[in-house]
């Protein structure tokens, strides 16, 4: 019954539920834009520069990659709110919050993947380019050119983990009816209260979402082995 | 008080000089206060047994080793390397070249890729991911990176090691053409064949001391060191039996 009725609310496009996916996908790309770039930055830097520490921020970020979202959230939403060191800014419940958590909480898992990834792409190209007199930003440019396909997939990783993630969005951004609401907010409020049919729908379509950026990641992959080897 | 450069029978400037250098991993010498000239001129070819020290010494001159004691003479900018399994950047065969001439600050443009491609006969794999070439039609791809830097001296390391005759010849062709052309070759081989094919002088290590220097035909036929002698009458005995 609920099921159908889930299917009814998909295909009859209602407008509550566009809202809320659209608002999902919205604060998701953003999060996983600025944590791409941050990510990539920091992971290109720990993977091409030798310096005291360097060790122990890697251990870090290995290990910030398992932050548990409540705990983002619950940070997120101490420096946001009103007597926190950032509350002037007048963030917090905002959809701006849910993406500086999201932001938070990814910006560790592409920086210590891409590492990894450049690192291994250096090693293989480091005396190649030396000979060849390479200039260091050249470099950082044709590392990251040529590991394109692997730092894709590590984005859309990124995008996975945060467009999954619900603590932290709760937390920060209040869960408010046709303002913060976003897709797994949505499921756990709607599952509480017992409206099934848009639970449901959502949940098919946050499922739905995965399987596409899947497919995607997996389609880069095969791209990149037959064109770039 | 005549200019030293002026006069005419001063011998050439040497391309590349090493005094006294020497080269430890830990406790381990790996080379041993080499003394060396090189000047323009035929192709010098380095052999010696496994493990005798001579991609090290050829990292030293081009410089992606830093000698532990003496000095290493060399202007990085006019050398170029082509390695015993060169790495193909993960694009095109154009644009693996077109990347060597932009990191020399030449042109990348496609008249002066095809130039390159052309000299090394791989023009009809130019939009071909370099990655997926056959072993040889890579090391003539690095040929084609090594060369549009147009150095004064090529290294080569073993650079047909794992090729099959037709490959070797294709890559012997270019390095003789290059030769020809005025890039002086430096080139480490243990296939005597080729050392004699291509080699004007030849460099002998052994346990990482240069322990003979001599033009090719004399070195083949009447080595002066112990070590050559052995080196060369047991490479004989070992293809001889290899043959059986
Ligand atoms: N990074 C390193 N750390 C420690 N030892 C090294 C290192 N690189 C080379 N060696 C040692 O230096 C010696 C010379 O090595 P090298 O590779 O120069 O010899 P080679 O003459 O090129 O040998 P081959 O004919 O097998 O290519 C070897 O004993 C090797 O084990
Ligand atoms: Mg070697």
């Amino acid at each position: 019954m609920d099921e159908t009725s889930a299917f009814q609310l998909i295909l009859s496009g209602d407008p509550q539920l566009l809202a809320i996916v659209k608002l999902s996908l919205a604060v998701t790309l953003a999060a996983t834009l600025i944590a791409g770039v941050l990510g990539l930055s920091l992971g290109a830097c720990l993977a091409l520069t030798q310096f005291p520490g360097r060790q122990g921020l890697v251990i870090a970020l290995n290990a910030l990659m398992g932050l548990p979202p409540v705990v983002v959230g619950l940070l997120v939403f101490l420096a946001l709110s009103r007597s926190g060191p950032l509350g002037f800014l007048g963030l917090l419940f905002t959809p701006q919050a849910m993406i500086i958590a999201q932001t938070i909480l990814i910006t560790p898992i592409i920086a210590a993947l891409s590492r990894q990834v450049i690192e291994d792409f250096w090693a293989e190209y480091k005396d190649e380019f030396t000979a060849m007199d390479v200039p260091g930003a050249m470099r950082v440019r044709a590392l990251l050119w040529d590991a394109r396909f692997s730092l894709v997939t590590i984005l859309l990783a990124g995008f996975g983990r945060a467009a999954a993630e619900v603590g932290a969005v709760m937390i920060v951004g209040g869960n408010i009816e046709g303002f913060t609401r976003v897709m797994t907010t949505s499921i756990a409020l709607e599952t509480s209260k017992g409206d099934l049919p848009l639970a449901i729908s959502l949940g098919i379509i946050l499922i739905a979402i995965m399987f596409c950026v899947n497919a995607l990641a997996w389609g880069v992959r095969q791209w990149s082995v037959r064109h770039a080897g | 008080m005549q200019d030293k450069r002026t006069d005419k029978n001063a011998a050439p400037q040497p391309l590349l000089r090493l005094c006294n250098a020497s080269l430890r991993y830990g406790v381990v010498d790996v080379l041993q206060d080499v003394c060396l000239e090189i000047s323009a001129g035929g192709p010098v070819i380095l052999m010696g047994p496994n493990g005798s020290g001579k991609t090290s010494l050829l990292k030293l001159m081009m410089g992606l080793a830093a000698p532990s004691s003496g000095d290493v003479d060399c202007a990085r900018s006019q050398v170029s390397f082509v390695f015993q399994k060169s790495v193909m950047l993960r694009r095109s065969v154009a644009a693996n070249v077109a990347f060597a001439l932009q990191a020399a600050g030449l042109p990348a443009n496609d008249k002066a890729v095809r130039a390159a491609l052309d000299r090394v006969g791989l023009s009809h794999l130019a939009q071909r991911p370099a990655r997926r070439l056959s072993g040889g039609e890579q090391q003539r791809l690095a040929l084609a990176r090594a060369l549009s830097r147009n150095p004064a001296i090529l290294f080569l390391d073993e650079p047909t090691a794992s090729l099959d005759p037709a490959q070797t010849k294709a890559v012997e062709d270019i390095v003789q053409a290059s030769a020809a052309m005025g890039v002086k070759i430096v080139m480490s081989t243990h296939d005597i064949g080729q050392a004699r094919r291509l080699g004007s002088e030849v460099l002998f290590l052994a346990h990482g001391r240069l322990v003979e220097r001599a033009p090719a035909a004399s070195f083949f036929n009447k080595p002066e060191s112990p070590e050559a002698q052995r080196f060369l009458a047991g490479e004989l005995v070992i293809s001889q039996e290899a043959l059986s």
